[in-house]
């Protein structure tokens, strides 16, 4: 799997590729601005792009903006946000095009390697990758929601992971459950909710999303 | 109602439309009555503030007269005469400042009174008093504010000039009222000086209004502050509103101090002991030193919540990228409440304005959901004729008063370092409506490299 890393912080960058690398990633290419990004997937495009929130000139949202005209540029293409920070509002306008293929995740995330690697595999492969702080923030949001209250907490757990974008074998390994008990919440999850249950991951995942986001 | 006006058509007396002239007649005269009737609350107030003034200036009279007595008659009581004058000149002196203070409740009163029935409406002109801003000030510090205000020697000019000729003008009205009726009851009249009074009294009566308006400029012209009274309280305004922004600077950066001493710093120091340990004893026991490893990796994390927390409270990360409007949004989006954003911004604002104005909305919101007991708010942002305007209006019990509560002064606050303003609209049962104004120029939008 071929990816493209942006990072202008040279620690940062070379640890994502020496990371990637011992994961078995190839990393086609690893620059340190939004432009030498997008003439990066221009030339060639990877299988997915990890780029940082804030680049040079102006170090404040280059990223997401390089990642959505990156996106407009090549529909579909799998982009991995990280930040230091994460916010609902850069969340909102990484999943409006309603494709897959997003991600969106704290830099902490990558102290996890096991975790990291599978959210770069899951994005590369048209799903998504929401940060659990977005999903408990969501869920912060919606406190108010009769709907949401009635469920377990067990089905909330389930619903949560299910947000950030995992399938539900990754939920079963997740909460040592099985795969039949995650199909079971899930599937009393979309009747509480009244939402139109999916057999296709990602479709399910951004059903999720926008019933958060209200 | 229109059952006797239609009773009244079909005699052919009125137009239903057109109140009859009786009644016309009636109201203008009751009008110009009330105009008289204020114009003898103003001659109360005139007298009262002679009373005032009249008070010491007899009680000093007296005073001269006893010590030139005492020194002109060359007695044996002489030396008492003249120490009783003294004393009474001390206790007169400690007694002119009271005199002094109490004209002000008068002239207040004048100004009030000039806005409301003159239409012409006075500012009070008076420093701020020394300890309103919640220092202590002693009785020097009191008596130089109040000897030192150009406004206390206005007053008592005031009080002079409308106590010895400024109430005729006040109480015309009134006299051509009683002319009037002299006109037309007095006994052993001719009838042309009849007609001549209540013609007289009439045209007074009609003028009236205007006259009302004439003393409201005459009392303006001594009771409003002057240019440079207006320029001392300006810079007194600033001084104080400097103050406090240089105190909730040097508190916010001793908070963030705090926080990182506790908070961030104290974590890495952990995790080095940590990382130490596990160095100590990776070659004896390999599982402990892992385990180590792991537990200085989630202080890491740790940290770098608290770091990110401490970051959103100095400078939201959105609010850097995108400007105000859009970190607005960002904060609706994680407010519990269904926060509608409306209006927005075509450019960026100062910096400093742009802080002050999210924090502000953030408060805002965050008192809402704590105490409104609201489920949507509105928020709405606009720059117009170089005045930056933000509505926070909720659909909560109402209620709110910015005198009880501490969060809205201290938006109240932190806005007037920038000239900004703060009004709250709150009746009991709602909906409670915030309205920010904060005068400042918006810079036309950056451009962006993608």
């Amino acid at each position: 799997m071929r990816v493209v890393i942006a990072e202008d912080l040279f620690l940062l960058r070379d640890g994502l590729t020496r990371m990637l690398q011992a994961h078995g990633l190839d990393i086609a290419a690893a620059v340190d601005n939004g432009d030498d990004l997008l003439a990066a997937l221009a030339a060639d495009p990877p299988d997915v792009a990890i780029v940082d929130v804030r680049l040079p000139p102006t170090f404040t949202d280059e990223g997401i903006r390089a990642a959505l005209a990156a996106r407009r540029a090549a529909p579909g293409l799998p982009v991995l946000v990280l930040s230091q920070y994460v916010e609902q509002l850069y969340a909102r306008e990484l999943l409006a095009s309603g494709t897959g293929g997003i991600g969106y995740l704290l830099k902490d995330r990558v102290f996890d390697s096991g975790q990291f690697v599978d959210a770069v595999r899951r994005v590369a492969a048209g799903g998504t990758a929401m940060d659990p702080e977005v999903i408990a923030r969501l869920f912060a949001r919606n406190t108010g929601n009769a709907s949401l209250s009635a469920l377990s907490p067990r089905e909330r757990e389930v619903l949560a992971l299910m947000a950030e974008g995992r399938s539900n074998a990754a939920i079963a390994a997740r909460l040592v459950i099985t795969e039949r008990a995650v199909a079971k919440h899930t599937a009393s999850i979309f009747t509480k909710l009244d939402l139109q249950p999916s057999d296709d991951d990602n479709r399910r995942v951004l059903a999720v999303l926008a019933y958060l986001e209200g | 109602m229109s059952a006797g006006q239609t009773t009244e058509r079909r005699d052919g007396r009125a137009d239903p439309d057109v109140a009859p002239v009786w009644i016309v007649c009636l109201a203008w005269t009751i009008r110009r009555l009330i105009v008289a009737g204020r114009g003898l609350a103003f001659l109360g107030l005139a007298l009262a503030g002679l009373a005032v003034v009249a008070a010491p200036v007899t009680a000093l009279g007296m005073i001269v007269v006893l010590a030139l007595t005492a020194a002109t008659h060359a007695q044996s009581n002489q030396g008492l005469g003249l120490s009783v004058a003294g004393l009474g000149l001390l206790v007169w002196l400690a007694a002119v400042p009271l005199f002094l203070v109490s004209l002000r409740p008068l002239a207040r009163l004048t100004r009030r009174l000039s806005g409301r029935w003159c239409g012409v409406p006075i500012a009070d002109p008076y420093l701020p008093t020394p300890w309103a801003s919640g220092g202590k000030a002693g009785p020097h510090r009191r008596l130089r504010w109040l000897l030192t205000d150009q406004a206390t020697w206005r007053d008592l000019l005031w009080a002079f000039v409308d106590g010895s000729v400024g109430w005729v003008l006040a109480i015309v009205p009134a006299g051509a009222v009683v002319l009037g009726f002299l006109g037309l009851f007095a006994p052993y009249t001719s009838g042309l000086i009849r007609l001549l009074a209540v013609g007289i009294a009439a045209l007074v009566l009609w003028s009236a209004p205007r006259l009302s308006r004439g003393y409201g400029y005459f009392a303006r012209s001594m009771l409003a502050p002057t240019g440079q009274a207006e320029l001392a309280l300006r810079v007194a305004q600033l001084a104080q509103t400097r103050t406090e922004a240089l105190d909730t600077g040097a508190a916010e950066i001793r908070r963030i101090e705090r926080d990182l001493h506790d908070g961030a710093q104290a974590r890495l120091v952990a995790m080095g002991m940590t990382l130490d340990a596990a160095g100590q004893i990776i070659d004896t026991n390999p599982d402990a030193a892992r385990a180590l490893l792991f537990e200085a990796r989630d202080a890491s994390v740790k940290a770098l919540v608290e770091l990110r927390a401490l970051v959103r409270g100095i400078h939201p990360p959105v609010l850097a990228d995108r400007g105000l409007a859009d970190a607005i949004r960002a904060l609706a989006l994680d407010s519990p409440l269904r926060s509608h954003v409306l209006g927005g911004l075509d450019g960026r604002l100062p910096a400093p304005v742009e802080s002050a104005a999210y924090f502000a909305v953030s408060e805002l919101l965050a008192n809402v959901s704590k105490h409104a007991g609201a489920r949507e708010t509105w928020i709405d942002i606009r720059h117009a004729g170089g005045m930056l305007r933000l509505g926070v209006t909720d659909n909560g019990q109402g209620g709110a008063d910015p005198a009880r509560g501490t969060g809205l002064r201290g938006i109240e606050r932190r806005l007037a370092a920038f000239d900004g303003v703060l009004a709250v609209s709150s009746p009991p049962g709602g909906p409670t409506s915030v309205t920010m104004e904060i005068p400042c120029e918006l810079s036309s939008p950056k451009t962006s490299s993608c």
